[in-house]
């Protein structure tokens, strides 16, 4: 028997698609700030073509079918592209459901026999159901991708390593300290290390808001690293309340050098590689 | 869901053998850019495990495949011997536990090294070790 | 058999590593470098690892011999210019090599053991002082 839906699909492809865009009209599916009514018909009418091609008797039944593919790809992408303009995840389901409800409500018209009617229901749904399965997913995963870059771009901008004299290198840090951010830092003091050819580091934390033993033990990490290369490690900006937690916490800071302030350390430091600061003598009046 | 994309095998009988696998290693990390630090830890947990692998069981293979999940890739090695096995695996993979002269590092310190770690051994039978490095893991 | 050269400047012996180590040939140069500090009297003893890419547990443990090994010996070891990535790699595998001294470069290597050995004989004549 040749299936009902499909054959009722692309002959009333025209129809489809104008019912498609009334339901979106309907549904406040189209933001025109966003994407303009022409181009929503355009990508409407792209992936509506793509979906009568590819769909078949045979695939019908099979939404794993290669043969959907290229539909699955153009849906990916209008998915992707509205996660990145700012669509909401409604109005991005809205797209895919309301193209269900133009294919349910043209199948209703053409197929009298109520039985068939309902079988071939059935499968248009759990066919489209499966691409707003992907639209979502797609969707979600182009949000994530926002995210994950912003979140670099954050680890980037904020572990800068300054020089602050010759042989001397300060890193402030500013915020948490996790691991995936220690390794950032630790990069990057260690290779400005080798860049500078520095023998001593200050490490800042006066910005990171708290001390427990995980970051305890990747300041412990970043210092023992320093050492390996042959330079000598300072952590300054210990304010009492970390000071008072290290404590309590039990953490053993003994074999690093601390200092309170971030001047304390840099005096430190002129004094290890054998700097002298001096206020400068006037000259007296005759 | 983890998706292998490539394959590779190689036997390990002696200590050079090694330095062929590090190398091995390295070709597949860089094939997918994952970085200098990613691929260090990576070589050298490969190179505590094989060093393991000719101390008790004489040596065996190492499967190199590159696998994705997601928008990760990543190089998953498998070491496979027939060796004594391991009686105790949580004594094993205990920090500074060792039956061998060593430091006792090699279970433990890999674990650290890299993103996934497992094994599964049977006495007299073998052990089977698999890790995989993702590329920013 | 392969053989890491070690060579000899005045007090200090200084071998770079240019090739990847394996255990056997890790362990051939831990006994040749202590034969050597015996038969100069070395004071010092350099090793140039900058071009390792690669120190697992194996090799910080010979690394860490030879700098005991030397100590007892009365000579003093300086490991120079290790790769970030390692440095990274060696405290994440819980291996921060404690007791060796590190520097930055060859030069920072050299200047660190004659500050090290001055130091040393420093202590020596204070010692002297002492028992006159």
């Amino acid at each position: 028997m040749k299936n009902e839906a499909v054959k009722v699909i692309k002959a009333k492809k025209k129809y489809i698609l104008e019912q498609w865009f009334q339901n979106q009209l309907e549904n406040d599916g189209l933001r025109e700030d966003l994407i303009t009514n022409e181009d929503q018909r355009i990508q409407s009418e792209e992936l509506l073509n793509s979906l009568t091609a590819s769909i078949s008797d045979n695939n019908f039944d099979n939404f794993q079918s290669r043969d959907f593919e290229k539909v699955e790809e153009i849906l990916s992408g209008i998915a992707i592209a509205r996660a990145r303009r700012g669509f909401s995840p409604r109005e991005t389901g809205a797209y895919v459901f309301s193209l269900k409800t133009a294919l349910l409500k043209t199948l209703s018209e053409e197929i009298s026999d109520p039985k068939v009617l309902y079988t071939e229901s059935m499968r248009i749904n759990s066919l489209l159901d499966n691409f707003s399965i992907i639209t979502f997913e797609t969707f979600i995963k182009g949000r994530e991708d926002v995210i994950l870059r912003q979140t670099d771009e954050i680890t980037e901008i904020s572990t800068p390593v300054i020089k602050v004299w010759d042989g001397i290198l300060a890193l402030p840090i500013i915020g948490t300290l996790d691991s995936s951010r220690t390794q950032v830092v630790m990069e990057n003091l260690l290779q400005e290390i080798v860049e500078t050819g520095s023998s001593i580091a200050i490490l800042d934390i006066s910005g990171v808001p708290a001390i427990d033993t995980l970051v305890a033990q990747h300041l412990i990490k970043t210092v023992s690293a320093t050492r390996l290369m042959g330079a000598e490690c300072i952590i300054s900006g210990i304010r009492p309340e970390i000071a008072q937690t290290v404590v309590h916490l039990g953490i053993d800071l003994s074999e690093i050098v601390t200092k309170a302030t971030l001047a304390s350390a840099l005096k430190m430091a002129f004094g290890m590689i054998e700097l002298e600061v001096r206020k400068k003598a006037t000259p007296k009046v005759l | 869901m983890i998706v292998t994309l490539s394959k590779d095998s190689i036997k390990i009988t002696r200590e050079q053998d090694t330095i062929f696998l590090r190398n091995r290693v390295k070709e597949w990390a860089t094939k997918i850019g994952m970085g200098l630090v990613n691929q260090t830890k990576l070589i050298t947990a490969a190179s505590e495990l094989v060093r393991n692998m000719l101390k008790y069981a004489g040596g065996g293979t190492v499967d190199i495949e590159i696998v994705s999940k997601g928008r990760e890739n990543g190089v998953k090695l498998i070491f496979s011997d027939k060796g004594p096995g391991i009686k105790d695996i949580n004594l094993a993979m205990r920090d500074g536990y060792t039956t061998g002269r060593s430091l006792g590092l090699g279970l433990p310190g890999t674990r650290r090294l890299v993103s996934e770690f497992e094994i599964q051994s049977v006495v007299d039978e073998g052990t089977t070790i698999s890790i995989i490095k993702w590329k920013n893991g | 058999m392969d053989r890491i050269p070690i060579l000899k400047m005045g007090d200090f012996l200084l071998v770079t590593i240019q090739v990847d180590l394996y255990d056997q040939l890790a362990e051939t140069l831990e006994s040749d470098l202590v034969q050597m500090v015996k038969k100069y009297n070395s004071k010092g003893v350099l090793i140039d690892i900058s071009a390792v890419s690669i120190i697992d547990s194996f090799m910080g443990r010979i690394l860490g011999n030879i700098s005991m090994m030397s100590k007892i010996m009365d000579a003093e070891t300086v490991v120079v210019g290790m790769q970030p990535a390692v440095a990274i790699t060696l405290v994440e595998l819980g291996l921060p090599l404690k007791g060796i001294h590190c520097a930055l470069n060859v030069e920072r290597g050299m200047e660190l053991l004659r500050s090290k050995i001055t130091q040393d004989i420093q202590e020596d004549e204070e010692d002297d002082s002492y028992s006159e």
